[in-house]
Parts: structure tokens; sequence; C-alpha cells
């Protein structure tokens, strides 16, 4: 009779309270240790000032015929500060499932590689894959167990198990939906307006990237805070594969060439007196 | 009447700037030696470079208190790696390891914004950039610390790599020869010396390539 597994419902690390044993952090097995304040919800207001989680971004994913197709930019600002220009915001879970990040960039980076580490372990337990659902569950469930404590984290899993191409939404709140077309950030309103008219379910995959590539840019176009490259990702039955990584200034001038104007009088050069 | 704020911060940042830069065979790492609470300087000849493994330096800003307090962490979880596993640990796996720890205090944060330098594997120079709860990435060059405003658009412009997000991919260490760098490295220092009150004293460059690691100073303005 087998036991079930009721590991996934705990939480990932246990918080821990005043007595941080130094021996259990130094030997490997990490908590989150908590500052004893009066005012918690106060403390992390003034903390999460000082890490300011960059939520200027622009991710979407939407499923077609052949697949899901996953596109970020990469660009991280504080306030006003563009504090990078190269994040990677589409996270590579396991060869065959995908993470985008927008909101805290190492909320995102922590919890995804945790999740890939909970999929793997999952593998070895029942020997054969986590399904999408599965896996955005279990994330929904951790950020669930966190939920109020500040984390931002607001993501979409993709992937491709045996029920086909899945695509969910999943965020700190503790939301999580079932979709077909998803776009995150602050961005997000002008990249729906590309992909939204843009979309049919039977797109080849050259066709679906190219729709991806360019709600992207004309996301980084008009919302300040998205910019840098932008990556598109297709996920298919034998996994993901990057398909083009593009500067968003040179995909401008791709989709927009500057016409050369005809000169009707040329400046003459003045002789210096 | 209005409620009592807390009037005690657990938090201080005692400012500095701290660079890096990565080399085809080489990396360059740096930061100035002042120490400020405030408007006071509390020291002059203050440190801020730690070198965690013999391939690895890391150089922080921020709440030093806090910065040696990750320094003693990092240096005994690698006193432990090397008893368990034999060996160095690589500037790769200390970059992870430093992003966990970091964000192990997330709800409590270790004030320290870090820069880790160093050589990977096949030798090549290696910068990773932190944010104060542990969020990474492997760079090219990188800059953190009250100075860091002024020394990054110079950088872009000097040495702007390609995105490693391109694809095709391309290489992002620099094409610039070691002594090259750290005169980039020292001209960065002195013009941020000169518009940031924080950044000044002396310049700490660490710089490491195949035959080990060196030591440079530079006198800087201390005004």
């Amino acid at each position: 009779m087998m036991k079930i597994d009721l590991s996934g419902l705990e939480a990932s690390a246990p918080i821990k309270g005043n007595t941080v044993d130094s021996r259990d952090e130094i030997l490997g097995v990490p908590s989150f240790a908590l500052p004893t304040t009066a005012d918690f919800d106060g403390f992390q207001k003034a903390a999460v000032q000082m890490v300011k989680p960059a939520k200027g971004t622009t991710t979407l994913a939407f499923i077609f015929k052949d697949g899901v197709m996953v596109a970020a930019d990469s660009r991280a600002s504080m306030g006003g500060y563009i504090s990078s220009q190269s994040v990677k915001k589409i996270i590579e879970i396991n060869p065959y499932m995908l993470g985008t990040m927008a909101g805290g960039a190492a909320d995102c980076q922590f919890w995804h590689r945790n999740l890939g580490i909970k999929c793997r372990l999952h593998e070895l337990a029942n020997k054969r894959r986590i399904s999408v659902a599965g896996a955005s569950k279990m994330l929904a469930n951790i950020l669930y167990s966190y939920r109020g404590m500040g984390l931002s984290v607001g993501t979409m899993i993709a992937g491709w198990d045996e029920k086909g191409p899945g695509l969910y939404y999943v965020d700190s709140e503790g939301g999580r939906l079932k979709g077909t077309r998803f776009s995150v950030g602050s961005g997000s309103p002008y990249a729906y307006g590309v992909l939204d008219s843009g979309y049919r379910f039977d797109m080849s995959v050259e066709e679906a990237a190219e729709l991806a590539r360019r709600s992207i840019y004309h996301a980084t176009f008009r919302d300040g805070a998205s910019g840098g490259v932008a990556s598109v990702y297709h996920v298919g039955p034998n996994g993901w594969k990057k398909l083009s990584g593009d500067d968003v200034g040179e995909l401008h001038y791709h989709y927009y060439p500057v016409e050369p104007t005809t000169v009707e009088q040329e400046m003459t050069e003045v002789a210096v007196a | 009447m209005t409620k009592q704020q807390a009037n005690w911060s657990p938090y201080d940042n005692n400012g500095g700037t701290c660079v890096a830069i990565a080399g085809a065979d080489y990396c360059v790492i740096a930061a100035d030696t002042r120490m400020s609470t405030g408007y006071n300087i509390l020291t002059r000849d203050y440190s801020k470079l730690s070198q965690l493994a013999d391939k690895s330096v890391m150089a922080s800003s921020g709440f030093q208190a806090d910065v040696r307090a990750l320094q003693k962490v990092l240096s005994a979880r690698h006193l432990i790696y090397q008893h368990q596993h034999n060996k160095q640990m690589s500037c790769p796996a200390m970059a992870q390891l430093l992003s966990n720890t970091l964000y192990y205090k997330r709800f409590f944060p270790y004030y320290a914004f870090n820069v880790l330098g160093g050589l990977d594997n096949e030798g090549k120079g290696c910068v990773f950039t932190y944010d104060a709860v542990g969020s990474y990435e492997r760079v090219g060059y990188s800059s953190q610390g009250s100075g860091s405003t002024l020394i990054t658009p110079f950088l872009d412009n000097q040495l702007k790599s390609p995105s490693p997000l391109l694809l095709p991919a391309k290489d992002a260490v620099t094409p610039l020869s070691e002594a090259e760098a750290i005169d980039l490295v020292k001209t960065c220092f002195a013009s941020a010396t000169e518009r940031d009150i924080y950044t000044g004293d002396k310049l700490e460059i660490l710089v490491m390539n195949a035959s080990g690691i060196r030591r440079e100073y530079l006198e800087l303005r201390k005004d």
C-alpha cells in the first residue's frame, strides 16, 4: 500500500523563531530567521524598500497548436534607475518546463530553483515526470504559506506533459490560474494588445515566435520599465528550446527601418573667418 | 496623539564602492577603504574585500557589520565544503552559495551589496553581481555601492559587453588586457571620489589570474 507523499504540503523551509541555531545553518539545514520586532509588518515594509523589487517588466506566454511560446524582456529597475539590462527572466526549471520572472528578482530566482529541486525529487520518488499542473500547484502552495510576508512573485509555469502543452499563472498572493494566454508585468497591457489581436491557435512555430517577439518589442517601446533583450523560448514535446534573443533597440530599426529622405538643398561648408 | 515610531534601526550604511571586471584569463576586483556613518568618517583604512576561496573574492558595500557576519558564514561553509569534498569551491559554486545565504535572510536581510569576482573552472574571469536578498547574475563587469550610479554608466560606455541573453551567444568578457583593466578601475575610482562623499581615501585592488592573486593600492582624495 503506497504511503501518500505529503511532503509537498509542508512549507519548503521551516520558519524558526528567535533562537537561530547557527550549527544547523552551517551544517546545511537552513531556515528563515525572523526579526524580533513588535511591528513585523512595518519592519518588512521598511526592509522591502531596501530591496525594492523590480516590478517593471514584460513577460508573456501562450499555448498554440505546436506547444507553448514564452517570451520576456530583460530590464531590472530600482525606482528610476536601470540596475540591469541583462536579467534572465525566463528560468529553466528543468529541460521541459520554464518559469517566468516578474516581481522580486531574488524571490523568483530562489523559488523557481527550489521548484526545480522538488520536481526532480518527485521524478525520483514516482518514476515519472511531474505534470505542469502538479508543479504549478506545488509552487502555489509554497507561496500561499508565505502569504502576507512580503514575497513578490508573478510567474507563469509553462511546460509539456502527458496532457500536452500546459500553462499556469501563479502569484505570491496565492493565486493560480490555468489559461492559454497570459502576460505579466508593467508592460503587459501593451503586450496583450499586440498578442490578442494577432493570436490564432493554428499558427506555425515561426509565426508564433514572431508574434511573441513583436509583443515584447511593443511593450518595451511604450513602457519605460521594460527593455533590454527580448528572449523567446518554445516548449515542445521534447522540451524547451531558446529560439531568439534580440536587443530591442535593434529590433526597432528592423521593424521600422529609417527611410533615406530626399535632400532638397545640400548645406555647403562656410569658410571660417 | 500620533503613534510613536521606532527610532532605532538595526541597519546603518557605511558607504563605499566596489567594482569588478572579468577578463579572458584574469579578474580585477577593487573597493575603496573608507568607512563612514552619516557625515562622519569612522576609518580611512577598512578593507571591503574578502577572499572566500583560492579563486573567489567578494567585495561588499553597505552595512559592514552585516558584511562581516556574511563573510564569517561563507568562510565556515567553505571550510566544511573542503572537508567534505577534498577540494576548493569553484567560483560559480561560491556564487550560488552566496545567493542562498542571502536569501535565507529574506525576512531580515543582510544589508550588503556584493560583487563576487574570480576565475571559473576554465580559467576565464567571472564576475557575479548581487542585490541585498540574493538575486544574482553572471556579468562581464559590475559596480555596487554609493558610487555605483557614477561608475556603471562609464563602464557601460567603455566596456559595453554584449548581453549574455543574445542568440547567437556572444562572449561577455572584455577584450581588454589585464593592465588596461586595472587602469580603467583606477580611473573609475578617481572620478567617483570627486563626486561621491562616501568614496575616497584609498583604493584596494585584487587581481586574480592563472599565476595567483596580487594586491595593489592607490591613494585617493581624502576630502
